[in-house]
Parts: C-alpha cells; sequence; structure tokens
C-alpha cells in the first residue's frame, strides 16, 4: 500500500524523467540542452524554496487563524486586497512557490479572493521583474501592462470567489489544514 | 540582479525570524521548522516532476528558434504561437524579457510581444498539477482559463495604445 503511495506521489517525476530519457535516445544535442536548463531550475529550487519553507513554518506556528482572519479573511474589505497585492509584489520567486505560500493563507483563513490576487500579484506585478521589464522593453509598455493588469488581477480573482461555491472553499480548506499538520 | 538582492532579503527575513522565534519560544521553532520540512517534502516530488519537464520544454521550443519563425509578418500566427508557448512554459524573467525585447528587434508587434509576457506570467500548464494539489481543479481551470483570456484584453489594449 505504501509502495504504491510513494509511486503516485513520484508519477510526474518518473514519467518526465522517461520523457528526457527518450529525449537522449532523439537527439543527444537537446538531451543535453535539456539537463542544462534543468539544472538551473533545481539550482533555483534549491535556492528559493528553504527560507519559503521556513518562513511558512514559523507562520504556521505563531501566526493564529484569528489574526489571519482579521487581515486578509472575510470582512477584511480593501485592505486584505491591499495586504495581497503588496505580499504578491514584494516576492522575488518564481510562480510555483507562490503556491505553498498561498495555500498556508488559505489554511489560516484567508479569503479565496485575496489569495488570489496574492497569486496574480506574484505572477505579474512583481517589482524585481518590473524593473527588469521597464529595461528591456521600456517604461511605457511595462507600466501600461502593470496598470491593466492590477484591476484584471482583481476582477478575476473576485470571479473566481463568486464561482467557488462556500462549500468547496471550506472543503479545500480543510484538505489544506489537513495537509500540512 | 534585482532576483539576487530579493535572495538576500528573503534569507535575511528568514533567518532574522527564526533566530527572533528561536529566542522566543525554542519548542514552538522546533515545531515550525518540523512543518516546514513536512510541507517541503510533500512538494518536492511533484516540483521535481515539474522542473524536469519545464527544462525539456525550453530545450525543445527554443525562444530563439521560435523568433526565427516570427518574423515581421507573424501576424495572427506570430500571436498564437507565442501565446500558447507562454501559457505553457514559465520562464524566469532574466530569460523572457531579454527574449521578448530581441522579439520586438526581430519585427514582432507590441501587442504580440504583450500577449506573449502575460500568459507567461500568469499561465501556467506545467505548474498546473502544483496548482491543482493545493487548491483542487475547479480553481486551477477557472484560473487559468480566465488569465489566459485576459493576457489577449492586455494585448489589445497595449496594441492599441503603443503600436
Amino acid at each position: 500500500m505504501r509502495s504504491k503511495k510513494v509511486i503516485k506521489k513520484y508519477m510526474l517525476f518518473i514519467i518526465a524523467a522517461i520523457l528526457l530519457g527518450v529525449l537522449f535516445i532523439v537527439n543527444i544535442e537537446l538531451g543535453k540542452k535539456a539537463v542544462l536548463s534543468v539544472g538551473y531550475g533545481l539550482r533555483e529550487v534549491a535556492i528559493v524554496l528553504p527560507p519559503i519553507f521556513i518562513l511558512l513554518g514559523l507562520i504556521d506556528v505563531w501566526v493564529s487563524r484569528e489574526r489571519m482572519t482579521k487581515f486578509m479573511g472575510e470582512g477584511s474589505g480593501i485592505r486584505g486586497i491591499i495586504i495581497a497585492i503588496i505580499m504578491g509584489s514584494v516576492a522575488a520567486g518564481p510562480l510555483y512557490a507562490a503556491f505553498p505560500i498561498a495555500a498556508m493563507l488559505m489554511k489560516k483563513g484567508a479569503k479565496l479572493s485575496n489569495i488570489l490576487i496574492f497569486i496574480g500579484a506574484w505572477s505579474t506585478t512583481k517589482i524585481p521583474m518590473l524593473l527588469f521589464e521597464i529595461s528591456a522593453l521600456g517604461a511605457r509598455f511595462a507600466l501600461l501592462r502593470l496598470a491593466i493588469s492590477i484591476p484584471g488581477i482583481i476582477i478575476i480573482a473576485y470571479a473566481i470567489y463568486f464561482l467557488i461555491p462556500d462549500k468547496d472553499k471550506a472543503d479545500i480548506q480543510k484538505k489544506l489544514q489537513e495537509m500540512g499538520s | 540582479m534585482a532576483n539576487t538582492i530579493f535572495n538576500i532579503i528573503l534569507y535575511a527575513a528568514a533567518l532574522g525570524f527564526l533566530i527572533f522565534s528561536l529566542v522566543k519560544d525554542r519548542k514552538k521553532t522546533k515545531l515550525a521548522l518540523l512543518k516546514a520540512w513536512r510541507s517541503f517534502e510533500n512538494i518536492l516530488p511533484l516540483l521535481l516532476g515539474i522542473v524536469l519537464l519545464l527544462g525539456m520544454v525550453l530545450a525543445v521550443l527554443d525562444p530563439e528558434l521560435i523568433i526565427k519563425y516570427i518574423g515581421e509578418d507573424s501576424g495572427f500566427m506570430g500571436t498564437a504561437i507565442l501565446v500558447v508557448f507562454g501559457a505553457i512554459t514559465m520562464i524566469p524573467g532574466f530569460i523572457a524579457f531579454p527574449t521578448a525585447a530581441l522579439l520586438l528587434e526581430g519585427g514582432a508587434g507590441y501587442m504580440q510581444i504583450a500577449a506573449f509576457i502575460s500568459t507567461l506570467m500568469m499561465v501556467g500548464v506545467l505548474t498546473a498539477p502544483m496548482e491543482i494539489k493545493f487548491f483542487g481543479r475547479k480553481i486551477t481551470i477557472l484560473r487559468n482559463i480566465m488569465a489566459f483570456a485576459f493576457s489577449f484584453l492586455v494585448a489589445a489594449v497595449i496594441g492599441m495604445v503603443l503600436g
């Protein structure tokens, strides 16, 4: 039973490893290139994730549900939205690092719309990336994109918030609480 | 460069809070680290799979190769190719932005570039397994589809204003 679970957990990894093997057989050059870029990705994972997970562990232990609900939960209003945008904007990591953080917020009682705003901000309005974007594509392009994206992110977040039934939200929260305990 | 600075801030914050927590309550700190490790271990297999897939996609669908296909008159097809590429992958910004700048120089329009950048950042087909693990299928699919559609709006507005 246990081994079955382990295999399921590593399923994607196993499939990806097999594909990489196939790539090597089909085209050695591409295989080598893939290994290089996988190496880059692994390095990024190794650098970015440890401090994030340490911070998550600390939040889990120190921040009470009441406090999180007050700042980002139902009824947190505009303040919750602003906190979500700021939290997402100062981030530097890749999108996959945002999901565990978002999950922690959800687990602690943050409102789904605020969580989605956080993910949206993380993906598009990150300050370090914005500076990069300005230097590569110009300030007009970058700032215009930012100006359209912020309302867009909020609208998408609220659309999903209203489309997902409350029961589903509660189920997800319960699942996340069981996952991290 | 910006990334390095933020990584340093991230490490400083983690270390600072860790020490603060340790001083205040050793037992709680130990629990925090245990929880950190457990959730890391929980997500690691999936993450490794995603990193492997991503590496392969980036090797096969080389942005430079794509630039060669998308010349000056790529029009709708060019935009479509870029958007799909952007939606599937998730490229770090320091590769994505210079690539986009090259595309601009190569004759692509602001509209195509905006669609590319926007889907690249907001839509992640390859990272979807992780999103699903935390938030379930429904939210993941809704979010990605809406973000995909929204990218076209971003592209249209930027195309109108800058094009």
